[in-house]
C-alpha cells in the first residue's frame, strides 16, 4: 500500500525547479524557517551545545529501546490503554482497520503524522471504505486536491492561495475567494463537522516517555488535541525509536523540536496522553491504541553505522536548510520522509539500490547536520550509503550500481599513487579537452558524461603546464643559480 | 613544533591542474612572509573525489600515497578547505581499522591547515600588507566552514586588504550546488542552487567574488562566464598576494 516512487527522482527534481509557485514557496521557508531555527538554538539559555547533549539522550534511549518501551507498553497497558508492536506497516494498518470495524467507524479524524504517510493508512482505509479526514489544515487543503505532503511539517507550501480558493469552493461548495481567513473558516467548520461525527481518532507521536508512560503529540491548529480527545477511540502510531528515558530528557528534546521544527520556543497545543479517560475525567476517548511500528527500523538499530538515524525527530529542520531540497522540493524523494533525512532513511527503510538516487543527489555541504536539532551526521551518513552503492553490500543486500566508475576509480588510484603517470593524465586530458575549447581559453561544450557541467557553465582550459611541473622547474633554476 | 619557519604546500588538483596562478599566489605569500616553502613533487590528490563518490578503497590508496609524501613534513599549508577536511576529518575515519595507519592519519590532521587558517590562527596575522582595489564579497565553502570551522579567518584578512571594499552577499553559507561528481551527475539541481549564489552574488554589487576553494569558484567562474558577467573570481590568496585582475 505504500507509495514509493524514489525512482522518479530526477524528473520530479527538474519539474519541482520549474515550478515558480512552489520556488517561491520554498524560498520563503527556507529563509523564515531556516534562518529562524538556526537564531533560536543560539538564543537557547544552554546554546546550540544543547544540541549535542540532546543527541547523547537520543543515543541513550536507541540503546535500551527494549527496557523502555516495555516500560512505557506496561504503563499505558495498567491504564487501560491498548499497546500493539507492529513488525511491520501491514501489521500496524491492519491493527487500526480492524479496531475501525470492530467499532463500526465511518469516520475518522486523523492528526498530522508521518509514520501514517509511511505505512500508508489512508490508502488502506479508504479501501475498506472509511473515510480518514486529515485535520491539519495544510494536510486537508492536499488531501482535497489528491495529493501528497511536500514537507514534513508545511505540507500544502506548493499550493498558492488561488489554488486553495478554487480548490474550497469545488469541494466546500463556498464561493470563490483568495481571503485566507474567509478560506481558514470554511476549512474550520468543514472540519468541526467531521471532529464531532468522527467514530474514531488517528494521530502520530511526537516523544513518548518511558519514565511517566505517556506520548506527547504537538500541533499549532488544536487540531491534533480534537482529534485525540473528541472520538471514543483514539489510536496513536509511533515509530519505536521515537521514546526517550526520563521526563527530563523528553523536556529538553521538546524545547529543541520546537525550535527545529518551527523556530518556536513552544507549539500551540501540546497533549500528553497516557490512556484512555478515566471515570471523573469529562474529555478523552473511552479506548486508547498505542501502535508501536518496527517497519524495518530493528534492521537500522542493528548496524552500528546507521544507529544514529534512529535519533530523529522528524522535526523537518534539515529540510529547511537543505540547498538541494530547497530546490527541488519534498516530491523528487517519493516517499513519506523527505529532504536530507529523506535522503538517508528512505535508502535505509525501502532499499539502498531503489533509492540511491536520494543519497548521491546531495552536495554534501552539510548544513543539514548543522541545523539538526539532535545533531545528526547525516552527511556521514550519506558517504556510507555511497560507499555501499559503490562496492554492493552483502547486509543492506545492495548490488554495485556502476561497474564502469568503479573501473574508472581502480585506474584512477593507481594513477594519484604515480606522479609521472599523474602528469600524463593531466597532458592528455589537457589534449583533449583543447578540442572543445572555444572563447578566451573557456570550455562551453564538454562531451559524454561532462556534459552536465556545461549545459549551464563554462570551464577553464586545463593550463598548459601544471602548477608542480612549473615548481619543479623554478626550483632546477634555482639550483643552477 | 616549528609551525613558523617553513612550510609544506599540499597544492590541491584542481589548482595543480587548471589554476596553477593560485599555487603561485600562495608561494608569493610566503616568500613576502619570509617563511620557507617546500612542495614535495610526488603530490597528487588527497583522495576526496574518491572518497565522496563511495570508491573508499581507491581513496585508501590516495591517502596512503598522501600519507608517504608528507608524512615527515612538520607543517603542511593546503590553500583549499576541503582537501584539509578530507585529510584532517575522514582520513581516520578511512584508517579507523587499522590502528597504525589511524595514528599516522590523526597525526597528519593535526599538522594540516587551511591557508587562511594558518595564517591567522597559526601566525597570528591578519594584515599582511596587500593591497587590491575594488569591491570585494566572499564565498564561505561548506567543507571549510563546517568541515573544519574556518569562517571569520578569511574576512578578517579581507578586512586588512588596502583599497579593498568588503561587502557581505546575502546567503554566503549556502552551498554554491559544486559538490563534486554531483555537478555533472544531476546537472539540473547543481544549475538551480548555483543560479541562487551567483543570484546573491551580483546583487552585493562586488567585482570581486574570493573563496578558500577553487572547486566552488571553478563553478561560480563557470556560470559568470557562460552567462557573461562581469564579476570576477578570484581564490583569496590572489588577492593576498596583491595579484592585479
Amino acid at each position: 500500500m505504500t507509495r514509493i516512487a524514489t525512482e522518479n527522482y530526477r524528473e520530479e527534481a527538474i519539474k519541482g525547479i520549474n515550478d515558480p509557485v512552489l520556488q517561491k514557496a520554498l524560498a520563503n521557508l527556507q529563509m523564515r524557517l531556516g534562518r529562524g531555527a538556526e537564531e533560536a538554538y543560539r538564543n537557547l539559555p544552554e546554546g546550540p551545545g544543547l544540541r549535542r547533549k540532546a543527541h547523547e539522550i537520543r543515543m541513550n534511549a536507541i540503546e535500551n529501546l527494549d527496557v523502555l518501551l516495555e516500560l512505557l507498553a506496561d504503563k499505558i497497558r495498567s491504564r487501560g490503554g491498548h499497546v500493539f508492536f507492529a513488525e511491520d506497516a501491514d501489521a500496524a494498518v491492519t491493527y487500526c482497520l480492524e479496531t475501525a470495524q470492530k467499532h463500526n467507524v465511518r469516520l475518522a479524524v486523523k492528526g498530522k503524522s508521518m509514520i501514517t504517510e509511511e505505512i500508508g493508512l489512508n490508502d488502506a482505509f479508504a479501501a475498506a471504505d472509511i473515510e480518514v479526514a486529515e485535520t491539519d489544515l495544510g494536510e486537508y487543503i492536499i488531501q482535497l486536491a489528491g495529493e501528497h505532503p511536500s514537507h514534513i511539517i508545511a505540507p500544502a507550501i506548493h499550493k498558492t492561495r488561488s489554488e486553495i480558493g478554487l480548490l474550497f469552493s469545488e469541494k466546500l461548495n463556498i464561493p470563490y475567494t483568495t481571503d485566507p481567513e474567509t478560506l481558514t473558516r470554511a476549512a474550520r467548520k468543514a472540519l468541526r463537522e467531521k471532529f464531532l461525527s468522527a467514530g474514531m481518532g488517528i494521530s502520530g507521536c511526537n516523544i513518548a516517555c518511558a519514565e511517566t508512560g505517556h506520548i506527547t503529540v504537538v500541533s499549532n491548529e488544536g487540531n491534533i488535541r480534537m482529534s485525540t480527545t473528541l472520538p471514543k477511540v483514539h489510536v496513536a502510531f509511533m515509530g519505536m525509536e521515537r521514546i526517550t528515558a526520563r521526563l527530563s530528557d523528553h523536556d529538553i528534546l521538546f524545547r529543541l523540536l520546537s525550535r527545529g521544527a518551527a523556530a518556536q520556543k513552544m507549539a500551540g497545543y501540546v497533549s500528553y496522553i497516557g490512556g484512555p479517560r478515566i471515570s471523573g475525567q469529562a474529555d478523552g476517548p473511552d479506548e486508547f491504541h498505542l501502535v508501536i511500528i518496527d517497519n524495518g527500523r530493528t534492521k537500522i538499530l542493528a548496524d552500528n553505522e546507521f544507529r544514529e538515524m534512529l535519533c530523529c525527530i522528524r522535526c523537518g529542520a534539515c529540510l529547511n536548510m537543505c540547498p538541494v531540497y530547497g530546490e527541488i522540493g519534498g516530491h523528487a524523494y517519493g516517499y513519506a520522509y523527505t529532504g536530507p533525512v529523506g535522503a538517508v532513511v528512505t535508502p535505509l527503510l525501502v532499499g539502498i539500490n531503489r533509492a540511491k538516487d536520494l543519497c548521491l543527489g546531495e552536495t554534501l555541504c552539510g548544513a543539514c547536520k548543522d541545523a539538526c536539532p539532535v545533531d545528526i551526521d547525516l552527511p556521514r551518513m550519506l558517504l556510507l550509503l555511497r560507499a555501499k552503492l559503490a562496492d554492493g553490500d552483502e547486509k543492506w543486500n545492495v548490488k554495485r550500481e556502476n561497474t564502469g566508475e568503479k573501473i574508472l576509480y581502480g585506474i584512477w588510484s593507481e594513477i594519484v599513487r604515480r606522479r609521472w603517470a599523474y602528469d600524463a593524465m593531466l597532458n592528455l586530458s589537457r589534449e583533449g579537452l583543447r578540442l572543445f575549447t572555444g572563447k578566451e581559453g573557456m570550455i562551453s561544450s564538454f562531451p559524454f558524461f561532462l556534459k552536465g557541467w556545461t549545459d549551464s557553465r563554462d570551464m577553464k582550459l586545463p593550463a598548459r603546464e601544471s602548477f608542480m611541473l612549473q615548481w619543479k622547474k623554478s626550483e632546477k633554476q634555482k639550483r643552477v643559480k | 613544533m616549528n609551525y613558523n619557519k617553513k612550510v609544506t604546500l599540499f597544492i590541491q588538483c584542481i589548482i595543480d591542474g587548471i589554476f596553477p596562478e593560485v599555487g603561485f599566489a600562495v608561494v608569493r605569500i610566503f616568500n613576502k612572509l619570509g617563511i620557507g616553502v617546500e612542495c614535495p613533487a610526488e603530490q597528487t590528490c588527497c583522495g576526496q573525489p574518491a572518497f565522496n563518490s563511495g570508491y573508499r578503497k581507491e581513496a585508501k590508496r590516495a591517502a596512503e600515497h598522501f600519507m608517504e609524501v608528507f608524512g615527515e613534513a612538520e607543517c603542511i599549508v593546503c590553500p583549499s578547505g576541503s582537501c584539509v577536511n578530507m585529510v584532517r576529518n575522514h582520513y581516520p575515519e578511512l584508517f579507523r581499522d587499522n590502528a597504525k595507519l589511524l595514528e599516522r592519519a590523526k597525526g597528519i590532521g593535526v599538522k594540516t591547515f587551511e591557508l587562511t587558517e594558518y595564517l591567522v590562527d597559526v601566525l597570528g596575522l591578519e594584515d599582511l600588507g596587500s593591497r587590491y582595489d575594488g569591491r570585494i564579497t566572499y564565498h564561505d565553502s561548506c567543507h571549510l566552514m563546517r568541515g573544519i570551522g574556518v569562517k571569520e579567518q578569511p574576512r578578517k584578512l579581507i578586512r586588512k586588504i588596502r583599497g579593498a571594499e568588503f561587502v557581505e552577499m546575502k546567503d554566503s553559507d549556502k552551498c554554491c550546488g559544486f559538490g563534486g561528481a554531483f555537478s555533472v551527475k544531476y546537472p539540473e539541481i547543481s544549475t538551480a542552487i548555483l543560479e541562487d549564489k551567483v543570484k546573491n552574488i551580483i546583487d552585493s554589487n562586488a567585482e570581486i567574488v574570493t573563496g578558500c576553494d577553487m572547486g566552488c569558484l571553478m563553478n561560480i567562474q563557470g556560470m559568470l562566464s557562460r552567462r557573461g558577467l562581469p564579476v570576477k573570481t578570484l581564490h583569496i590568496a590572489q588577492l593576498l598576494a596583491g595579484q592585479s585582475i
